[in-house]
């Protein structure tokens, strides 16, 4: 079957990718969907743990469904900036955002 | 080789490509469709590690609304249809650096770690994805009631912070 | 197991042995008899469409007074091939500057998400695809699949009609998603499970079908799905008078006969989940030959279908702000009320009999039921008396009157 270690290396990669995409990306909504890679990444990586090693307790997936409303809720309110912002600056390159810059 | 690792191996395959093609794609809707590609995956992968209750509830929450959020924001961002520019910034080699390093740390941490190679116990499938079990959970005092109505008011809270934000006051 | 008694075993083993006759490995077997069933289950729908479409356009016809199509081969059963032919041998044309990829792949996710549908829905006992244990979440997770091939065909026609209309398509679906999963809740919460297999079976009796248990819930059901299909009265995102055609306005040929069908069959699914879920799906008389229990499904549904395509040629489109309006401050808080009432009555009404099967869970539902519909009923009548209609009068105009005719002179007496 399949040992835990490769859902961690799976999990370890996703979360890798999805952290270039915050620090690499030029535009705030492609950064926002580096931070959804990671967190699917962390819910991968719960429920792998919950299956071997306690999969008699439900535990693991209540943290999983807490972990789906956390990141809803982040996406909502995060793009509802970003459109705000859009509004404002007529653009949404993260590094433009610069009005706190001494 | 098994039938489960084959399809383990293709699943993890397809959803590292899809991730990565999110993160380097220069037209950001081919960037929301990778992304949607990238968590159907993840629902695979939940349906292989047998909580199939929580493979449905990521279509749902992530395909049927968080991506659709994105499709939108992505478009109601865009001064001109089509594409245009590179997307990285100018220090995206240092990301890049640092997100490999992480990557063979991590996985240096979890080889070297002793339970990694573990395999999944045997549960009868009776006991295994016990939705009923699982909302008797969320809702029993003596369980996850206190973080579930957490949950329910950050929702709420989101919910108004987001209409509140983009409300257009012209 | 005879014919009779279990067509598809009985099949699915003779081609076992003929394929093991041929040499081929059990496990190979397996794939192929699982393919098989795959294939006729998704062929099935798609060709059911062909029958549909003519269904619809004679019931539409009769419905409004003419005869409807009946040149086409004896009461014009081959017009909807014509129409196929005709589709296919349509230039396919790609817009100028279009996304060609997305343009190519948002035609074919439509139509999975809902042949995806297919793969839950019990034929007859023990016909179903993969009895899921949450069936019922499954199915509003591939709805999302729909909707999301909405916005992307919108999105890479390169044409703002398009966008406009796959923006107000989505913004329609999803809300109209909100009813639709607490409507579905209450069919979950009186079966007990959320597999659909298991919610057909937990409908007993012609008496405990979950439409007598909870009518309000089946009606928000029905209308919420009419609303996710985009029918009318929902159809304002591809009327023609409106918004010319919508977010598939780039499409032709054959992309377009795929989305057309897609509707069409998601029209008939909907018709199928409506009885599914609250009139006892395949049961009926002599529902143990699994044959029989197929026709009483297949006509349990084309009632259902008849409904659909009745309510289609006979009400008027809404506008979209008095549908997102009947949405969110009529239907929402109704399946919400509905829904609390009916957890918190079933609970009372199996602690009190101790079991689900008596017919006093049924009764005392649908009374709630109906003191519910009764409340709201009064609850309108009372707003709509506080906010009297004002009747929009022009000021009056004169009458267009012709002129009288002038006096005759009386006749002379009779010529000679």
């Amino acid at each position: 079957m399949i040992p835990l270690s490769w859902y961690l290396i799976l999990a370890a990669g996703l979360f890798c990718l999805g952290l270039y995409g915050v620090l690499a990306r030029k535009n705030a909504v492609a950064i926002l969907m580096g931070i959804e890679l990671m967190l699917n990444a962390v819910n991968i990586n719960l429920v792998a743990f919950w299956r071997y090693q306690e999969p008699l307790d439900v535990a693991g997936q209540v943290f999983a469904i807490m972990v789906f409303a956390v990141s809803a809720a982040e996406v909502a309110v995060g793009l509802a900036l970003v459109i705000s912002l859009y509004r404002r600056r007529r653009s949404v390159v993260a590094e433009n955002m610069d009005l706190l810059r001494w | 080789m098994t039938p489960i690792q084959a399809l383990f191996i293709i699943t993890s395959v397809l959803l590292l490509v899809s991730g990565f093609m999110v993160v380097t794609a220069r037209n950001l809707v081919r960037a929301a469709l990778w992304l949607i590609a990238a968590l159907f995956m993840v629902a695979v992968v939940f349906v292989l590690l047998d909580a199939g209750f929580l493979a449905v509830v990521q279509v749902v929450v992530y395909i049927g609304a968080i991506a659709i959020l994105f499709i939108f924001a992505v478009m109601l961002t865009r001064r001109v249809m089509q594409e245009s520019g590179p997307q990285s910034n100018s220090w995206w080699w240092v990301a890049g650096l640092f997100s490999l390093l992480l990557f063979f740390g991590l996985t240096w941490i979890i080889l070297g770690w002793g339970g990694a190679a573990q395999h999944a116990p045997r549960v009868s499938a009776a006991d295994l994805d016990n939705i009923e079990q699982l909302g008797l959970a969320l809702v029993d005092p003596a369980g996850y009631v206190v973080p579930f109505e957490v949950a329910s008011v950050l929702l709420l809270a989101a919910l108004i912070g987001a209409i509140v934000v983009a409300w257009d006051r012209n | 197991m005879g014919f009779f008694n279990d067509p598809i075993h009985f099949i699915a083993a003779w081609l076992e042995g003929l394929f093991t006759g041929w040499g081929l490995p059990a496990g190979l077997i397996n794939v192929i008899l699982t393919f098989l069933g795959v294939f006729l289950v998704a062929n099935f729908g798609m060709l059911y469409v062909i029958f549909l479409i003519w269904v619809e356009r004679k019931l539409a016809a009769r419905m409004q007074d003419r005869l409807g199509p009946n040149r086409v081969g004896p009461y014009g059963l081959f017009q909807t091939i014509a129409d196929i032919v005709k589709l296919f041998t349509k230039e396919d044309t790609t817009p100028e500057g279009a996304d060609k990829a997305v343009f190519n792949i948002a035609p074919i996710m439509a139509v999975v998400s809902v042949l995806l549908i297919w793969a839950v829905i019990p034929f007859a006992e023990g016909w179903i695809g993969t009895d899921l244990s949450v069936g019922a979440l499954y199915i509003v997770a591939v709805g999302s699949f729909g909707i999301v091939a909405t916005l992307i065909a919108g999105w890479s026609s390169n044409n703002k009609f398009a966008l406009l209309g796959a923006f107000r398509t989505v913004a329609q679906l999803v809300s109209y998603e909100v009813p639709l999963v607490l409507s579905l809740m209450i069919p979950v919460l009186l079966a007990r499970s959320m597999g659909i297999g298991s919610i057909v079976e937990a409908q007993t009796n012609w008496y405990s079908i979950f439409f007598f248990m909870a009518p309000i819930a089946a009606l928000i059901f029905f209308i919420s799905s009419i609303a996710e299909v985009g029918r009318t009265p929902f159809d304002l995102l591809e009327a023609e008078s409106e918004i010319v055609a919508g977010f598939h306005i780039e499409y032709s040929g054959a992309k377009f006969a795929m989305i057309f069908a897609a509707e069409f069959l998601h029209a008939f699914t909907i018709s199928v989940l409506t009885i599914t879920l609250f009139f006892g799906g395949w049961q009926g008389l002599g529902d143990q030959y699994p044959l029989v229990a197929w026709v009483w499904f297949m006509v349990k549904s084309m009632m259902a279908y008849f409904t659909v395509a009745w309510i289609r040629t006979t009400l008027p489109r809404l506008r979209i702000d008095h549908m997102l309006n009947y949405n969110w401050k009529f239907l929402t808080p109704l399946a919400l009320a509905v829904l609390v009432v009916t957890a918190l009555l079933d609970w009372l009404i199996v602690n009190g009999f101790g079991t689900t099967e008596t017919i006093w869970r049924p009764a005392i539902l649908f009374a709630a039921n109906v003191l519910i519909g009764w409340v709201t009923y009064a609850l309108l009548r009372r707003r709509a008396a506080q906010r009297p209609a004002r009747l929009v009068v022009g000021t009056p105009r004169p009458v267009a009157r012709p002129p009288q005719p002038p006096a005759q002179p009386e006749p002379e007496a009779a010529a000679d």
